[in-house]
């Protein structure tokens, strides 16, 4: 965990409003996957919380993110050769389990699950990706996760390309099994229908946060016993059944 | 460079303390730097019972700042003595307790629980939470509620009490005055502003509790003026606090009357703006022709 100064190495815009930015930052070598980073953007008050896409090497990292607001406009416009505020990695990502997988992201929700992708195809397990969008357009994150061997299995709630409908009617037309491990980031909605059929896995958790490291209590869930636990500091990732969503 | 500030209970190394609800208990923000560095620490808010706080959104940004609306989310007296305040032991830096509660007699609890602990060197009463026996307003803006209350903490407490003061009132001397004759050692000023943001797509309230309270640079005119009324009208010290970002903003509360300073939600635009201000600050009290913290405090109210 620490500030730096990180170079921007490449910004392009690979969706509509889905950025995908390159940064140099010596922060590349601790971070693992699922992990976030917290970018000060010039003029801004608060951090923006952003997951770690991939980890390039010991000194990059991608980030995918969306445009929603004027923050991440602002973040949007700076330009390779520019510094960035960063500080990081935060949080507890996704494990790395001993076994094949099923990663399954709505939107913008993908951009941790293809370094986790990528460290179980690594370890010799077949990754099986369930990507949900709202039509052909919006997709991205596709072919990355192509070239990185994973199996990409597409739902798109128009019906313009793959699956028509949410990632759980990929996942029932495919017939994907409910004892594969799963590891889940995307809207709320889509978390609680996968936390439901599936019976062990993984969920990340997005939150509005002040300061990242656990300390305001500003971001929280609640456990089943009625505990509360930090999205930021124990999460962003917690088994499924460890939060109640 | 002399930075050092002696204050009832408090022999502040420097002037800098965290405010309190924007460092915890200091655990995470001593995985970053070593918290000896830190003039004080004023800790997260003490009830007497654990409090889950409020639902999420929590938090949100606006120009200038944020607002939150936490809920004084604490495990509660017991475990904070127990677990939290023999942690901070091992730091050369003066813990001040913040103290809340939904009534009087929670604040009377509190701080007889934590009167036995060596680690705590001074209360700040945060009277600016709504009260149960009052109609849910807040003991901070009823000058009468507010000396009440300071008395009660008074005649239970080993340890100096200073008062922490909501800005939401029409006028924050008389209760500083109020407060100040019922026995306070000295005042924390100001907390949050009650603020409000509203999602354009949905129509609703950001923050889930609707309202939330107002930090960061965006509340700094409105500190450095009620310190500045009210260090004119009281006897007794100041801790400013409210929107502070670098050693010039610290000079600045400093001129307006406060002799030391809280910082808070800079915390989370810059997880080392403490150091980093407590380092800054002699080149920028030395720019301006001074020696030391003491003899800048007040330099505008003569």
């Amino acid at each position: 965990m620490r500030n730096d100064a990180a170079l921007i190495i490449e910004q392009i815009m690979i969706a509509p409003d889905i950025m995908r930015m390159e940064l140099e930052t010596d922060i590349a070598a601790d971070t693992s996957c699922g992990q976030f980073i917290q970018i000060l953007v010039p003029g801004y008050f608060l951090r923006r919380p952003i997951s770690v896409s991939q980890i390039r090497d010991s000194s990059h990292l991608s980030l995918i993110y969306r445009i929603t607001g004027d923050g991440t406009r602002v973040l949007a416009q700076m330009k390779e050769g520019e510094k960035l505020d960063v500080f990081g990695p935060l949080g507890h990502g996704f494990p790395v389990v001993d076994d094949d997988i099923v990663l399954i992201g709505g939107g913008v929700g993908i951009p941790p699950l293809i370094e986790t992708a990528k460290r179980h195809i690594m370890s010799g397990h077949h990754v099986t990706a369930v990507l949900g969008f709202a039509s052909d357009s919006q997709i991205f994150a596709k072919e990355e996760l192509e070239s990185l061997n994973a199996e990409v299995i597409i739902a798109t709630m128009d019906g313009s390309c793959g699956v028509k409908g949410t990632v759980m009617d990929a996942i029932q037309a495919y017939g994907i099994g409910n004892n594969k491990t799963v590891m889940a980031c995307g809207p709320l909605g889509m978390l609680r229908a996968v936390s439901a059929y599936f019976e062990h896995g993984y969920v990340s958790l997005e939150e509005r946060m002040a300061c990242g490291i656990g300390a305001c209590m500003g971001c929280v869930a609640m456990t089943p016993e009625g505990d509360t636990l930090r999205v930021c500091k124990d999460g962003p990732v917690f088994e499924i059944g460890k939060v109640v969503l | 460079m002399d930075l050092r500030v002696d204050l009832p209970g408090l022999h502040l190394k420097n002037p800098v303390i965290p405010a309190s609800g924007c460092f915890g208990y200091g655990r995470e923000f001593a995985e970053l730097y070593d918290l000896s560095l830190l003039g004080g620490i004023a800790i997260k808010s003490a009830t007497p019972k654990e409090r889950i706080g409020n639902p999420v959104p929590r938090i949100a940004e606006t120009p200038g700042g944020m607002l939150n609306a936490i809920g004084l989310q604490n495990h509660g007296v017991d475990y904070i003595v127990e677990k939290e305040l023999p942690w901070l032991a091992q730091f050369d830096t003066e813990i001040i307790a913040n103290v809340a509660g939904a009534t009087e007699e929670d604040y009377v609890e509190v701080i007889r629980k934590m009167n036995s602990s060596p680690v705590v060197k001074a209360y700040e009463l945060n009277i600016s939470c709504p009260n149960v026996k009052h109609g849910g307003i807040g003991l901070g803006t009823d000058p009468i509620l507010a000396a009440q209350v300071t008395r009660m903490a008074k005649d239970v407490s080993d340890k100096p009490v200073y008062v922490k003061l909501t800005p939401n009132v029409t006028n924050i001397v008389e209760i500083a005055k109020a407060v100040e004759a019922a026995g306070a050692d000295g005042l924390v000023m100001i907390n949050t502003l009650l603020g409000m943001r509203i999602d354009l797509k949905t129509a609703k309230p950001v923050l889930a509790n609707t309202t939330g309270g107002l930090s960061g640079p965006a509340v700094k005119p409105v500190a450095v003026r009620m310190i500045y009324q009210t260090a004119k009208a009281v006897n007794i010290p100041i801790i400013g606090v409210g929107g502070i970002m670098s050693a010039e903003d610290v000079l600045e509360f400093l001129y307006a009357g406060a002799s030391a300073v809280e910082v808070g939600s800079a915390n989370f635009h810059d997880p080392y703006i403490c150091p980093k201000i407590i380092e800054d600050l002699p080149r920028v009290l030395e720019k301006y022709g001074y020696q030391s913290v003491k003899e800048a405090t007040g330099r505008s109210l003569l």
